[in-house]
């Protein structure tokens, strides 16, 4: 629990929130400049969710993302340099350049990949924790969704299914108050997604998902249920995103006083006080700091040093 | 040793057999368990294999579709049922943006081996939501094989050969065809997927057919021999990937092509090998248009008499044929 933390894995979670977000800053600032083409959709003010829950994961468990996808993959640890690359379309990205942003997986890392698809990978978790059952080795999969994933069928038919067999399986739904320009109030009409669990059979909870310490130690209890052999149960992480939806997004769903407002609970800035008010000096932070910021230099200097996609291999990949 | 088994035996032959040789096989549908599956492919597989492999689910085709593409994606090899091919448009989105996608959109660093099994076509008097031939929008889908066997012989080399194939099958059955009966090897044995077959040569005439119009097509061509008119008669037996050399080489060889489904015409199937042909050498050697017969642009309605006017049958293929044989569409 949180305050037998070792000091040392507070500052590993620090600089795995830090290192988030100053990736998805660069990449904002790639897209800007034309670097990178598409869209993106960003998790800036939502990295206590992704950290909190992945830390509580063994490595060797499982994880499927969302269009959002950015700070889980990086908190299951994949190589900045390979994430780069793969916005940037090179050959040497996760993806070898066919996935993009949207669909960066980090397969062998544990990541089976971000989902384009709203609700598209939560059927999928099902499967997966079938599969993990039956190899008996105790690992889980854990699941990552949004609010808006919540009103999918998927949804429905997957959190039955999973119940149901009991299967490992985590079910993370961050709550970060839009689908899209869609607020949670318009969108539901009961006051917490996790109240949803009782309908399948399956403990439901929600934490405030800008509390890093708040998250891992809630999901952690959803993982050892899951890894005992309890089934699965539904997390709802309340946190918000800064950014658009997606690079199209002007905001005009919401007022600037409240994204202001919810600036202030960044949960960077919150867990730095933390370390601040248990004793960790300023210095030591700092330097956690400066080396996520200088991590993130090296991974664009080697994904534009990448080469292009061969035209001649268009083809590619398209069967196994 | 061969012996004489239905479509049907054919079918629960495959899955057995696999299942025993492999135990990464699993099957996943609806009332497939203690039912036997909806028109009893599967009967007695639970008792052989246990509920951890023949795995009863709830009314929830998406999340069929969705545990098979994570379940393959963490080694096992699942066989999923879609108890009707209407209801495959309930699991679509699984299928077509997961299932088809996840090899090439993750760079090839993860692959999806799953066959999802359905039962297709009209003539049971189910009308228009239990009777559909689907198959073209999975054939446009790139990512995803689709397979149609009309004889047990096939019909069980093609489901092993799809169980072990490292890419997701969909398996398109015909309901008409689960007890026609056939000569079928008692071992396990694999037909390649994109091999056609000539089920019957012929000089005169060829007719490409997928599933039940495969047999019908069989028959007319026996019916057109007492009147000189010699057949050639082609199953593609999978749909995608397509053998093109073998209807390319007997259309070069007869001169006439008459392409044959069930399938609504309009965006079917016959488009597709219609275009293969006219793109083909075998323009050259055509002495006729290439002439398609298939089912009526309109839903399978109940009544008997219209259900049987909406699809090709023998009478129909027979007239086509004959038409085309005598260099007059």
């Amino acid at each position: 629990m949180p305050e037998k933390m070792d000091k040392r894995l507070k500052l590993q979670m620090l600089e795995m929130m830090t290192s988030i977000r100053a990736f998805e800053e660069k990449a904002e600032e790639l897209y800007t400049l034309g670097k990178i083409h598409g869209t993106m959709h960003l998790s800036i003010g939502m990295e206590a969710s992704a950290v909190g829950s992945v830390f509580s994961l063994h490595p060797e468990d499982l994880i499927l993302s969302t269009h959002r996808g950015h700070g889980h993959c990086i908190a299951k640890g994949a190589d900045l340099k390979l994430m780069m690359a793969e916005l940037l379309g090179k050959e040497c990205g996760y993806c070898h350049g066919r996935g993009g942003s949207m669909h960066i997986a980090d397969i062998k890392g544990g990541n089976l990949g971000a989902n384009g698809v709203v609700a598209g990978g939560i059927p999928i978790a099902v499967g997966v924790g079938l599969g993990l059952k039956k190899e008996k080795r105790d690992r889980i999969v854990m699941c990552f969704f949004g609010d808006g994933a919540a009103n999918e069928g998927a949804f429905h038919e997957a959190l039955n299914m999973a119940a149901i067999y009991r299967l490992p399986v985590v079910f993370v739904c961050e709550n970060n108050q839009y689908a899209m320009s869609l607020p949670f109030y318009k969108g539901f009409a009961i006051e917490k997604i996790s109240d949803r669990a009782a309908a399948y059979g399956m403990p439901g909870v929600t934490v405030d998902g800008n509390d890093l310490l708040d998250v891992y130690a809630t999901v952690g209890q959803a993982v050892e249920l899951a890894r005992s052999g309890g089934g699965p149960s539904l997390v709802e992480t309340l946190t918000y995103r800064w950014r658009g939806h997606s690079k199209s997004d002007a905001n005009r769903y919401r007022t600037r006083d409240e994204i202001e407002a919810w600036k202030k609970k960044c949960p960077i800035n919150r867990f730095s006080s933390h370390l601040l008010n248990t004793g960790i000096p300023q210095a030591e932070i700092d330097d956690v700091c400066a080396a996520a910021s200088s991590a993130i230099d090296e991974a664009v200097a080697y994904a534009e040093a990448c080469p292009e996609p061969d035209l001649e291999q268009i083809e590619r990949g398209v069967y196994a | 040793m061969t012996r004489e088994i239905t479509y049907l035996e054919a079918l629960r032959e495959a899955l057995q057999q696999e299942m025993r040789r492999d135990e990464r096989v699993i099957l996943l549908g609806e009332d497939i368990g203690v039912y036997g599956g909806a028109f009893g492919v599967t009967l007695g597989l639970l008792q052989e294999f246990g509920e951890e492999r023949v795995i009863d689910t709830p009314i929830s085709e998406l999340c069929i579709a969705g545990a098979a593409i994570g379940a393959a994606m963490v080694g096992l090899r699942p066989v999923g049922e879609i108890m009707f091919m209407d209801f495959i448009t309930l699991a679509s989105e699984q299928l077509v943006n997961q299932a088809a996608k996840i090899h090439f959109m993750f760079g090839g660093e993860t692959s999806v081996p799953l066959v999802i099994r359905t039962p297709a076509g009209s003539g049971t008097g189910a009308a228009a939501q239990h009777s559909q031939s689907l198959e073209n929008w999975f054939v446009h889908t790139p990512g995803i094989k689709v397979v149609a066997p009309t004889t047990p012989y096939d019909a069980k080399g093609l489901l092993i050969a799809a169980i072990r194939d490292p890419n997701p099958v969909l398996f398109v059955e015909h309901k008409l065809l689960y007890k026609t009966k056939g000569q079928v090897p008692e071992e396990l044995y694999e037909i390649p997927l994109g091999t056609a077959e000539i089920k019957r040569p012929g000089k005169d005439l060829t007719i490409i057919a997928t599933t039940i119009m495969v047999k019908r097509s069989i028959e007319v061509a026996e019916i057109l021999a007492a009147e000189g008119i010699d057949v050639e008669v082609i199953d593609p037996r999978t749909l995608k990937p397509l053998d093109k050399d073998t209807l390319i080489q007997s259309v070069i060889k007869t001169g006439k092509v008459l392409i044959v489904h069930e399938a609504c015409k309009t965006g079917g199937y016959g488009g597709e090998l219609a275009g293969v042909i006219a793109e083909s050498e075998a323009f050259d050697y055509l002495e006729a248009p290439i002439v398609r017969l298939a089912g009526r642009d309109i839903p399978i309605p109940y009544n008997r008499n219209l259900e049987a006017h909406t699809v090709p049958q023998v009478e129909d293929i027979i007239e086509a044929a004959r038409s085309l044989a005598k260099g007059r569409v």
